[in-house]
């Protein structure tokens, strides 16, 4: 067991993969000689060689369609997109072209692309480069969506994303990439679609994405604190969707909050209420309540950034309030 | 000061598009040179024999269109022929193909059966996509023929993965990529272009100028006259234009091209000019275009350019009048086949999201 920080697990990750798959490549803006601008990718350059690890020009369109091209003919791609909001440049290739053309072509294509790219707020960039855009890809039928909130999900979900056969979208955490975990050694792989208990508890359900998650785990040691026991699941992939694990947690509290750091309206946890409320209702004992970013673009000074994404006082305050 | 805040005299401001007067695009004289091709007679045939196809499947599907039978949308290329000739001719069995929605000539130039891309067309399940695609999407995997894209530009970027993949494997496969004059103005083509000429992929951009961009005149909105070919230079590539109605010519130009890309040279761009007899789709009956244009386009048809070659060649005109009614049976036992299908199964709107074959998303 070695502590790794988040941004190594992601390097760790991608050369667990590398070695087990000499045809893995992995194409991206700054990402080789650089190591990438978050340095998720230092030392992939030296182990694998440029052929294999390939710096890009400013084109993402480019960069996905050039990972679609090659991986419709049996080469598995990574593609990064340095910044998630940069998404929208390349929304086409993702939502168009990669996530439809199994089903459009009655089953002959097969797309193994990792688009992996860096999300979320917190670094005080402004609106365009701090957003949580994984209900963009939530929404879009044939895309898997990942995001891990710890070093040791970071490598065993890589690695699942990247042995998947379907096109995937892995977003690392901007504000988890200096966070450390302990990370067991030897090859990792964790399932997607598994959503994981991170804390037990009896009163009340929250359910957490990425950043949220460690947030969502102070905010229950608060809560526990006022005689409040709060289970913690981690939500760890938006699809596929682990329903049962957040099902059977909502039967045994009768209370779900959702934590999303993507902005309210058609976040993630607007379906989960929805699930919830369709499926589970009996065993609610009140409404299903959603903490989120505000309908707004995000402001980049750091007060207003932080009044904004969900923050461990106001997660906190939010359930102690409707709990009472 | 004026008290009207826009002025919409054309001839005041050149920017503003002069619907009022249109003027003629005349073909280019065919050259007489390629009559003295040096290119096998067998490969004429067979290049005179792809054009049948093309023509008389698109006519059917003309037809099927009129009797209701063809829902939906349908752009065809009709009156272009000779692209997908020329090249489905130059190119090797697995070599990679992409095409705009308007691709059922290149998916049946690729290799495709003509009847499962007729039944893809009535959307019955016998379809080549089971009827899940339509005419717009068809695709043939088994013979590398890697879709038609029916979001403009998009697919010029995939393509140059399929010849990233072929570099990496160390094969000496080549991608060619048909596109439109329309294309050439959207950021994708731009990036798609220095993005294979930094990688020296082996891929071929071939765009089809039929110079219309939908229903607008390609040159009123585009920054130069040759669309793909004045912008060659910006990427460091030759400035090629063929006369994309003489299949010789395609011909000629593809392989030059397919060779260089084959060995190791890198991308081509060629622009090869041509014309559309209908409009833009099913919708659109095309009146837009002037009247002594579509004549004189019509003069320059492919299919009567060719065969005039093969007759001065001496081709005897009864062996050409049996590869024509040898096609048109084919066309017609394709549209037999395609007739018969059933409507897909409703199971089939569920299946293949994931590789599973499958569409869950939760457990």
């Amino acid at each position: 067991m070695a502590e790794l920080s988040y941004r190594e697990a992601v390097a760790r990750g991608i050369a667990q993969e590398m070695r087990r798959d000499p045809m893995l490549v992995m194409l991206g803006e700054d990402i080789a000689g650089a190591g990438g601008v978050f340095k998720t990718t230092v030392g992939l350059l030296d182990e694998f060689g440029p052929s294999r690890i390939r710096d890009t020009p400013i084109s993402e369109q480019a960069i996905l369609g050039a990972a679609m091209g090659a991986a419709m003919t049996g080469v598995p791609v990574i593609a990064e997109i340095m910044f998630s909001d940069f998404i929208a440049v390349c929304f086409d290739i993702l939502a168009n072209e990669m996530a439809k053309s199994r089903y459009m072509t009655g089953g002959q294509m097969t797309v193994p692309v990792v688009v992996r790219t860096h999300n979320g707020g917190g670094s005080r960039f402004g609106a365009q480069h701090s957003q949580s855009v994984e209900n963009w890809c939530m929404m879009i039928p044939g895309l898997k969506v990942v995001a891990p909130s710890n070093p040791a999900d970071v490598v065993g979900l890589m690695a699942a994303a990247i042995r998947d056969p379907d096109p995937v979208v892995f977003f690392e955490h901007k504000s988890l990439l200096a966070t450390k975990g302990e990370v067991p050694e030897g090859e990792l792989f964790q399932a997607l679609g598994e959503a994981k208990v991170v804390r037990e508890g009896s009163d009340c359900t929250i359910v957490a994405l990425a950043l949220m998650v460690p947030r969502a785990i102070e905010a229950a040691e608060r809560l526990a604190d006022d005689g409040v026991s709060a289970e913690v699941i981690d939500l760890r992939s938006l699809v596929p969707l682990d329903t049962k694990t957040i099902m059977s947690s909502v039967e045994k509290t009768g209370r779900l909050y959702t934590v999303e750091e993507n902005p309210r309206l058609c976040g993630w946890g607007a379906e989960i209420a929805s699930l919830v409320g369709e499926e589970a209702f009996w065993n609610l004992d009140g409404p299903v309540i959603r903490i989120s970013t505000p309908h707004i673009p995000l402001p980049s000074a750091e007060n207003l950034e932080d009044l904004t994404i969900p923050s461990v006082d106001r997660i906190y305050e939010t359930i102690k309030r409707s709990m009472d | 000061m004026s008290t009207k805040p826009f002025n919409d005299s054309a001839a005041d401001d050149p920017t503003l598009l002069d619907y009022a007067t249109r003027p003629v695009r005349p073909p280019v004289a065919l050259d007489p040179a390629m009559d003295e091709a040096d290119i096998p007679s067998d490969v004429r045939m067979e290049l005179y024999e792809r054009q049948q196809v093309l023509r008389q499947f698109e006519k059917r599907a003309y037809d099927l269109f009129m009797q209701n039978l063809v829902k939906g949308t349908s752009h065809l290329s009709l009156g272009m022929e000779a692209v997908s000739a020329g090249f489905g001719q130059a190119m090797q069995p697995d070599d990679y193909v992409f095409a705009t929605y308007r691709g059922h000539a290149h998916t049946l130039s690729k290799g495709a059966p003509l009847g499962p891309v007729m039944a893809e067309l009535l959307g019955r399940e016998n379809g080549i996509l089971q009827g899940k695609g339509g005419s717009m999407h068809l695709t043939s995997v088994e013979h590398n023929m890697m879709g038609s894209y029916a979001i403009i530009g998009a697919h010029l970027c995939i393509a140059n993965g399929t010849a990233w993949s072929a570099q990496i494997r160390g094969t000496d496969q080549v991608t060619v990529a048909f596109f439109g004059d329309g294309a050439t103005n959207i950021g994708a083509f731009h990036e798609a272009l220095n993005f294979a000429v930094i990688w020296n992929l082996p891929i071929v951009f071939v765009c089809e100028n039929n110079l219309y961009m939908e229903y607008t005149p390609s040159d009123l909105i585009t920054a130069v006259e040759h669309p793909a070919a004045d912008r060659a230079s910006a990427y460091g590539l030759e400035r090629i234009i063929v006369d994309g109605n003489d299949a010789d010519a395609v011909y000629l130009s593809a392989q030059t091209a397919l060779t260089k890309a084959r060995r190791g040279a890198g991308p081509s761009l060629i622009e090869a000019v041509t014309y559309r007899h209908g409009g833009h789709s099913r919708a659109d009956p095309g009146k837009y275009r002037p009247a002594d244009e579509v004549e004189a386009w019509l003069d320059h048809d492919p299919i009567p350019i060719y065969h005039q070659r093969l007759l001065r060649l001496g081709v005897p005109e009864g062996d050409l009048a049996t590869i024509q009614q040898s096609v048109a049976g084919r066309i017609d036992e394709a549209t037999e086949f395609a007739k018969a299908g059933l409507p897909p199964d409703p199971a089939l709107a569920m299946t293949d999201l994931w590789a599973d074959g499958g569409s869950a998303w939760r457990n």
